[in-house]
């Protein structure tokens, strides 16, 4: 007899709310009831508010059940759990028609929550390592001009076009005799609000090893090294796994698939420093130093990893990858407007009721982004402010809420998309806490190596501190514009660079929580 | 501080010994004796620094840039609790103060009984099912007050149960 197959995922969030616990019952209960019971762990859907998401497999399609907690486990089954059956109140129905997942455009998530991440029968089966099987057959020009054909841009924040930094790698010429170059993978997601990396890793691991091999054929790299945040223990197991995995199949390693060309990977882990993300502060720590940012120029590209040229990408650039080589460079061109081409993997988080993963072409507007998919607050009070692009990221107040998400269109309003976090405050949040905050974080973070940064931060904590406290405020307002200038103009990244925009918005957009009459009139 | 085991003195030594050559060696040392003995003796200083041939400066300086390096022993059970802006936004400040209180201990501290030591940390990639915190190598998310009392006891009670 068949058995039946039952999905539990085992990604992070999942297993923050207890998914391993459910699997275990679901498995014990099975077992009880005499019924042959499969538990798959998949990865996640990324519709976090479901999780844990429990799917069973019907002949039409999956059904899914959410969010399930062990105490759940014995009633669904007795409500026709295993047949699939639509009549307890935690049945959503079929998992691809639940809107929010049924209204995305999901080319790098194609595959999320679907497979097994481990399995490599699953991954095939699901277009993987076409992509691959194309670049072994093209030169490497030709990989690098469908990369460019895609007018994808680096998802990592800065939104560089992936295609031109290939191509400067490419171009390059190794020091002297030596001729190493190499791919990073940056896997820091340090940004809060941001998730898409982690899922990728997590849901889809081959697809990242594909398109980083990808990435070594098209430039000449024979090593790569994904750095990873310690932050990400789960994403951390199953990349290990995922590495060997497809070494001992011939996708990975020497001669892959029979092709002679090489590729090594290598996981590499963070030690809890947000500057790491930096690209060349990132370079440092894997050469086993200080993080501290280099100087630029020279570019990475030319003078990267141990002085050799390298490509530094995000997850998600590579993982855009493998798609574009499989489907071409215009197919993922077909999607987005203007200059951001492709599809964008935003991340709802915060105090949203409906926090998640959504796949979508450029071009939807934030407010339809949080009301459609996020359906309002997790407390059900009114959203206030929402920090787009992580801690370096603007505040936007609702007049902004219109903007499209598309790069050039948010840097009109003097925000950034950056990795697509969107985190939701309600009206309890006081704006200037958020604003000290920031200035804190930069202090704790700041590599050191500038002094607007290192000094300017701390500066920064101890004026909003005394406007807070409604000392002379006037004055210390203005100081605190002139830090901002400071700090944007005279940094040497954006870290110091950019944690003015978010202290700014908070000024601009609400300044009443600035005033500590105002804030106590609001907060009691 | 007192002296490593002669065990832990192995350990180091065979965990140098077995990363030394891989380029960029020093954070996967680091990692390597962290995750065996919790944290990074100051007596392991000089064997890294002979093995990579640099100096013990030079080891020191990295050691204290990131944050996740400890040159102390933790408690038992280690405690993260997310800071970060997603966390914020779902209460992980009161949350914060809640644990500090409970425990009785601040950020970089350890309880008088060596139980517990408390961290913060910048996100853990939950940040659509916070507050999130992390024990060990486990996640928990939406970690209220109840929540975060209820992990505590866990912590405490099972291993008294073992004995
Ligand atoms: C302070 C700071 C933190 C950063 N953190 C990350 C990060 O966590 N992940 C990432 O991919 N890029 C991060 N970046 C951007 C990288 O420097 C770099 O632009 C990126 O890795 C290039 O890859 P891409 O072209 O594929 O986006 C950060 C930049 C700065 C200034
Ligand atoms: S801006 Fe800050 S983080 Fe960037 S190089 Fe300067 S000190 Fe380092
Ligand atoms: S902000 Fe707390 S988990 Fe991301």
């Amino acid at each position: 007899m068949m058995s039946l197959k039952i999905f539990v995922p085992c990604d992070t969030t999942a297993l923050a709310l207890g998914a391993d616990k459910v699997a275990a019952e679901i498995a014990a209960e099975a077992a009880e009831r005499g019924a042959a019971v499969e538990v798959v762990r998949n990865g996640s859907r990324g519709l976090f508010w479901l999780e844990p998401l429990v799917e069973v497999e019907t002949a039409e399609g999956r059904v899914a059940y959410g969010p399930v907690a062990v105490r759940d486990v014995k009633e669904l089954f007795d409500a026709g759990l295993l047949s699939g059956g639509q009549e307890h109140p935690l049945c959503q129905g079929l998992t691809e028609q639940i809107p929010y997942l049924a209204k995305q455009q999901r080319l790098t998530f194609a595959r999320a929550g679907i497979t097994d991440p481990l399995s490599l029968e699953d991954y095939q089966a699901h277009d993987g390592f076409k992509g691959l099987r194309k670049a072994l057959q093209s030169s490497p020009q030709a990989i690098v001009d469908e990369v460019k054909a895609s007018g994808l841009r680096g998802r990592g924040g800065a939104a560089f076009p992936t295609g031109i930094k290939w191509q400067t790698v490419l171009d390059a010429q190794p020091d002297g005799e030596q001729t190493q170059k190499y791919i990073v993978c940056n896997a820091d997601e340090g940004d809060s609000g941001t998730f898409a990396d982690r899922m990728v890793m997590e849901a889809d691991p081959y697809m990242l090893i594909e398109g980083m091999t990808i990435a070594g054929l098209a430039v000449g790299a024979d090593q790569g090294y994904i750095y990873l945040r310690s932050e990400y223990p789960v994403a951390h197991r199953i990349l290990d796994q995922a590495i060997e995995k497809a070494e001992a199949a011939g996708f990975l390693g020497e001669n892959i698939l029979g092709s002679g060309r090489t590729f090594r990977l290598e996981v590499r882990l963070g030690a809890g420093a947000y500057i790491c993300g930096e690209e060349t502060s990132l370079l440092e720590s894997l050469e086993g130093k200080r993080g501290l940012v280099r100087a630029k120029p020279p570019l990475p590209a030319l003078v990267g990893l141990f002085g050799q040229p390298t490509v530094v990408n995000n997850v998600l650039s590579l993982a855009a990858v493998p798609f574009i080589l499989a489907e071409g460079g215009q197919a993922y061109a077909d999607y987005g407007m203007g200059r951001s081409r492709g599809t964008l993997p935003m991340q709802l988080a915060g105090n949203i009721e409906r926090g998640g993963l959504i796949e979508l072409a450029f071009g939807m507007s934030l407010r339809e982004l949080m009301e459609e998919f996020g359906g309002g607050t997790a407390s059900g009070r009114p959203i206030r402010a929402v920090q787009v692009g992580g801690p370096l990221g603007a505040y936007l107040p609702e007049s902004q809420w219109d903007t499209p998400l598309d790069y050039e269109a948010f840097s009109a309003v003097g925000a950034v998309l950056g990795h697509g976090g969107v985190v939701v405050f309600d009206d309890t949040v006081d704006m200037s806490e958020q604003a000290r905050f920031s200035m804190e974080f930069c202090v704790e973070e700041s590599c050191g190596k500038c002094t607007p940064c290192r000094i300017g931060s701390t500066r920064g904590v101890e004026v909003i501190d005394r406007i807070r406290n409604g000392e002379r405020p006037e004055q210390n307002l203005e100081l605190l514009g002139d830090l901002c200038d400071t700090m944007e103009f005279g940094s040497l990244c954006a870290m110091g660079g950019m944690t003015p925009y978010p202290v700014r918005s908070a000024l601009t957009h609400f300044p009443e929580d600035f005033n500590p009459q105002g804030r106590e009139a609001d907060h009691g | 501080m007192s002296g490593l085991t002669e065990a832990d003195r192995t350990a180091v030594s065979t965990i140098v010994d077995q990363l030394k050559s891989k380029p960029g060696a020093l954070l996967p040392i680091l990692h390597g004796i962290q995750d065996r003995l919790g944290y990074i003796p100051s007596e392991a200083v000089p064997l890294i620094a002979e093995a990579l041939q640099q100096t013990a400066a030079e080891i020191h300086g990295v050691i204290s840039f990131y944050h996740q390096f400890r040159t102390s022993p933790p408690g038992r059970h280690q405690l993260q609790i997310c800071r970060a802006e997603a966390c914020q936004a779902r209460g992980a400040r009161e949350l914060e103060a809640h644990a500090k209180a409970k425990l009785g201990i601040g950020y970089h501290q350890t309880s008088p009984d060596r139980e517990f030591s408390l961290e913060p940390v910048y996100c853990l990639g939950n940040c659509a099912c916070g507050p999130s915190v992390r024990v060990g190598d486990e996640i928990v998310g939406r970690v209220d007050a109840t929540r975060f009392d209820q992990l505590v006891d866990e912590l405490t009670t099972v291993p008294l149960e073992v004995k």
